[in-house]
């Protein structure tokens, strides 16, 4: 049995502990939000924050988060109004998607720990995580968005 | 009522092309809700197959084409909503059943692709929201007592000349019982007020909180996970396998052989995709045991020195070139390619004695069916497609022969239980249908003044339409129009000029790849002009000028982004500007790129696209098309390739197939011409420019030329 908390929902689950924690959250738990893309930490489709850091889901065996705090997509808010949240909707930024949870995810991480950050910085941060589509450029406007707003008081 | 006798009801009221009962079963989470509260509720207004208004004022458009990032459940929404009239607060989409009734007016089937959503759609659209706008003022003015020539619309509600108001919700059952218009007048595009401009997205909200659905989320009650033992090398067979280990394995529920090769069954995709690598399969390899690019590549070299067949000929292109003051060659090459969607394969399927209800995201709904009832052994109409969202699509997910739909098919039947069969990247990756290797072999010859005189274009490379049910594309040509779309039309004014083709057999399974032909067409003769430019010692902006004289679309793409990038301006040194135009999908695009070489490896800093796709309908989403565009093109020119040796693909996942990072994408600008003319595409044109632009660029900086993608400046001559 696996305990840990998602979304600051407590689970406790009864599954072999070496599956990586992507498919825990997605078939046992029905947050698909989550998406897989390579299984091997390339694509950053798949990253989560555990105890707040970003991780790749895909690689880490759910005995990783026992005891933990694991926060998807689904829990950055409720209702759309993460800083981050909001500037994607201002930058338009999604065109397929699929990607789009795990970039929302590392760009969070990078926010909190620089919320002014540099095109260096978001270079740094966002390089594990690939769009096919092409939507860095918006990524990078809508980073410095969510800065912005966060700097004005427009964060929660 | 149920929902099915409500729509028969409707459908029986009204000669328009509805039929609803088609509509039931359809379920997009998250898009659908006040869908299916209306159907259930019997009020809805469905004056025909592409929309509905429901009592609560919400409007549902009923969208045909896939969505696939390139926009079109916003789209086609707003070429609806401007002709309705409708309060764009108020409209949702979702996704269209399989029904003749949703074909692709020109290509006469249920697809997405060709870059056509749009063009396919201006009239389509148009015309289903003026019809639904006449029934709602014919209801209005029954009410009111009024002649409806004297109501107007505004945002959802019909008005009149004293400012009685009736909203479209208010009046969506009184105008079901209203005939259809005989006739349609659509609106002057003077009065548009939302085509035109940058509406944001509808579907944005879902897809950054986690609820949008793709076909690797569905879930059904009861439904295992598939993942599937395939091939090593293409065309091989199961000689035997063992599958003592993986039946016992964790939660795996059946092993079962289908014709692509061994499907492993369980509860969960980590146990399935655990059982299946712990299968132990004998394959018979076949003819394609001992395969090599680098010998397809020898051979491709030696086809391209005799005469293809011809596809275009004028004037005299051999005397020409005896005569030329000075003449050039050169080989360009490009390889396989993968589509790499974000998303890997997947489709869903509940096979029963009498249906089959299939979810995936695809691109080919009529194709899809048709062959996934062929499998099932049922009528083409016992066959339903969910269409969900899709991570991707880029070609890779309308495939001539289904593979993935046909598959999970052949899973579901063989298991006998609904399953998802999930590929894994490798499985992806490794699966073909990829863009085609090509060559293409360039002679030409310039007069004393620098002027072209001469060009012949010899390709080789493997057609994507023969032995496919498309083969009827090629019209008893010799040649199939997709290997040499791009360079048939060349535009520049050159009086001698041969483009012949030959067909390369190859057992890889090809397929169109975002922009097709073009994809390779564009590098080959984009950069040949530029070498043309060269060896007359003109500017390569200049240059295409006065060879498109007669081509003004061409021209004005090429000054526009030639001016916007400052086109002669000077650099930091080391960098270098390149240029390319090109004519793809009906829109024009030129782009120029701004490189620098800094030990061999390119980087690209800025990419600037110009557009003229005609009337345009979203400029947002044009600007994101370009920009996706160029960086999906900048991925393949500067690191991907595919290769095989002996019978197998070398390359896995992202870390040996690139695709451009965060930290390695140029700064992107797009402009668009305005214009009048018919719509044209813009989920490929802004593809093909990139690769040339690039490659121009790093012989601007470096000197050196690129004949060969990937870039490796080491291949540089």
């Amino acid at each position: 049995m696996i305990s840990f908390s998602v979304n600051r929902q407590h689970v406790n689950l009864d599954v072999d502990p070496s599956t990586p924690l992507l498919w825990v959250l997605r078939e046992n738990l029905g947050l698909t939000g989550t998406k897989y893309g390579c299984g091997m930490a390339q694509c950053g489709a798949c990253t989560v924050h555990l105890n707040g850091e970003a991780i790749r889901s895909c690689v880490a065996p759910v005995s990783r988060a026992e005891g933990k705090e694991v926060t998807t997509i689904e829990g950055l808010s409720p209702d759309l109004s993460h800083p981050l949240q909001r500037a994607w909707l201002a930058e338009d930024v999604p065109q397929c998607g699929y990607c789009q949870s795990g970039q929302l995810m590392s760009a969070a991480v990078l926010l909190r720990e620089k919320p002014r950050p540099s095109d260096e910085d978001i270079d740094q941060a966002m390089t594990g995580n690939i769009c096919r589509c092409g939507t860095y450029p918006r990524i990078r406007k809508a980073i410095h968005r969510a800065a912005g707003m966060m700097s004005t008081g427009g964060a929660k | 009522m149920s929902t099915l006798q409500m729509e028969r009801r409707e459908f029986l009221k009204f000669s328009v092309a509805a039929s609803g009962g088609l509509l039931i079963g359809l379920y997009l989470p998250g898009t659908s809700k006040f869908a299916v509260a209306e159907e259930r509720s019997g009020n809805a207004f469905m004056p025909n197959a592409f929309l509905r208004i429901g009592t609560d004022e919400r409007v549902t458009v009923i969208v045909n084409h896939s969505e696939m990032g390139q926009g079109v459940y916003t789209a086609l929404p707003m070429l609806l909503a401007e002709e309705l009239d409708a309060d764009w607060n108020k409209i949702a989409y979702e996704s269209a059943p399989v029904d003749p009734k949703y074909n692709h007016p020109v290509f006469g089937m249920q697809i997405t692709g060709g870059s056509s959503s749009i063009w396919s759609g201006f009239e389509q659209y148009r015309n289903a929201g003026a019809a639904a706008r006449a029934m709602l003022i014919a209801a209005a003015a029954l009410q009111w007592n009024a002649n409806p020539a004297t109501l107007r619309t505004e945002s959802g509600v019909v008005l009149d000349g004293t400012n009685r108001k009736l909203s479209y919700g208010q009046l969506a059952e009184a105008a079901a019982k209203m005939p259809p218009p005989a006739n349609i007048t659509l609106k002057d595009s003077k009065a548009f007020k939302l085509i035109g401009t940058p509406v944001k997205r509808l579907d944005t909200p879902e897809k950054i909180n986690g609820k949008a659905v793709f076909g690797i989320d569905v879930k059904n009650p009861g439904m295992l996970t598939a993942v599937v033992a395939r091939a090593p090398v293409f065309g091989a067979k199961v000689k035997s396998f063992d599958d003592s280990r993986a039946r016992n394995m964790p939660g795996v529920r059946k092993v079962v052989a289908v014709p692509s090769g061994v499907a492993v069954v369980a509860d969960s995709f980590w146990q399935a995709k655990g059982a299946r690598d712990a299968l132990r399969t004998d394959w018979d390899e076949g003819a394609m045991h001992a395969f090599s690019t680098t010998e397809m590549m020898q051979q491709f070299r030696e086809q391209a020195k005799s005469p293809g067949k011809s596809v275009r000929r004028d004037g005299d292109p051999d005397g020409a070139l005896a005569q030329a003051a000075q003449k050039i060659e050169a080989v360009y090459e490009v390889p396989y390619l993968s589509h790499l969607m974000m998303e890997p394969l997947n489709c869903a399927v509940d096979l029963r004695a009498d249906s089959c209800a299939i979810w995936t995201g695809t691109q080919f709904q009529t194709v899809d069916r048709a062959a996934a009832a062929k499998a099932a052994g049922l009528p083409n109409e016992k066959v339903q497609i969910h269409t969900t969202f899709l991570g991707g699509g880029f070609g890779r997910r309308a495939t001539p022969q289904s593979d993935f739909v046909v598959e999970a098919v052949h899973v579901a039947k063989a298991a006998g239980v609904p399953v998802k069969v999930v590929w894994t990247r490798e499985d992806d990756m490794q699966g073909g249908w990829y863009r085609p290797a090509f060559l293409h072999a360039i002679v030409g010859g310039v007069d004393a003044s620098g002027s072209p005189v001469s060009w012949r274009s010899r390709l080789v490379g493997q057609s994507i339409m023969a032995g496919t049910p498309f083969e009827g594309m090629m019209k008893g040509k010799e040649y199939d129009p997709a290997s040499v779309e791009g360079v048939d039309d060349l535009p520049y004014e050159i009086p001698n000029l041969a483009v012949e083709s030959h067909k390369a057999e190859v057992g890889v399974p090809v397929q169109w790849w975002r922009s097709v032909g073009h994809s390779h067409t564009a590098f080959a003769t984009e950069c040949f002009i530029d070498e043309l430019a060269v060896l007359a010692h003109k500017d390569p902006y200049e240059y295409r000028r006065v060879l498109l004289t007669k081509h003004s679309r061409h021209l004005a793409v090429l000054d526009l982004a030639a001016e916007k990038a400052g086109w002669g301006k000077p650099l930091p040194e080391g960098r270098g500007r390149g240029i390319a135009v090109h004519f793809a999908f009906g829109s024009y695009n030129a782009q120029v790129a701004e490189v620098s070489v800094i030990e061999g490896k390119v980087r690209v800093h800025r990419i600037v696209s110009a557009v003229d796709c005609g009337h345009y309908v979203n400029p947002g989403i044009i600007a994101a098309q370009l920009e996706g565009g160029a960086i999906f093109a900048a991925s393949a020119a500067l690191f991907q390739e595919l290769t095989f040796e002996n019978g197998r693909l070398q390359q896995t996942n992202f870390h040996t197939f690139p695709v451009m990072r965060m930290n390695e994408c140029p700064e992107i600008e797009t402009h668009i011409v305005e214009s009048s003319e018919k719509s044209g595409g813009i989920g490929e044109p802004g593809v093909p420019c990139t690769a040339p632009a690039i490659a121009n660029a790093v012989f601007a900086a470096t000197g050196k030329r690129i004949r060969k993608l990937p870039i490796r400046m080491t291949e540089a001559v």
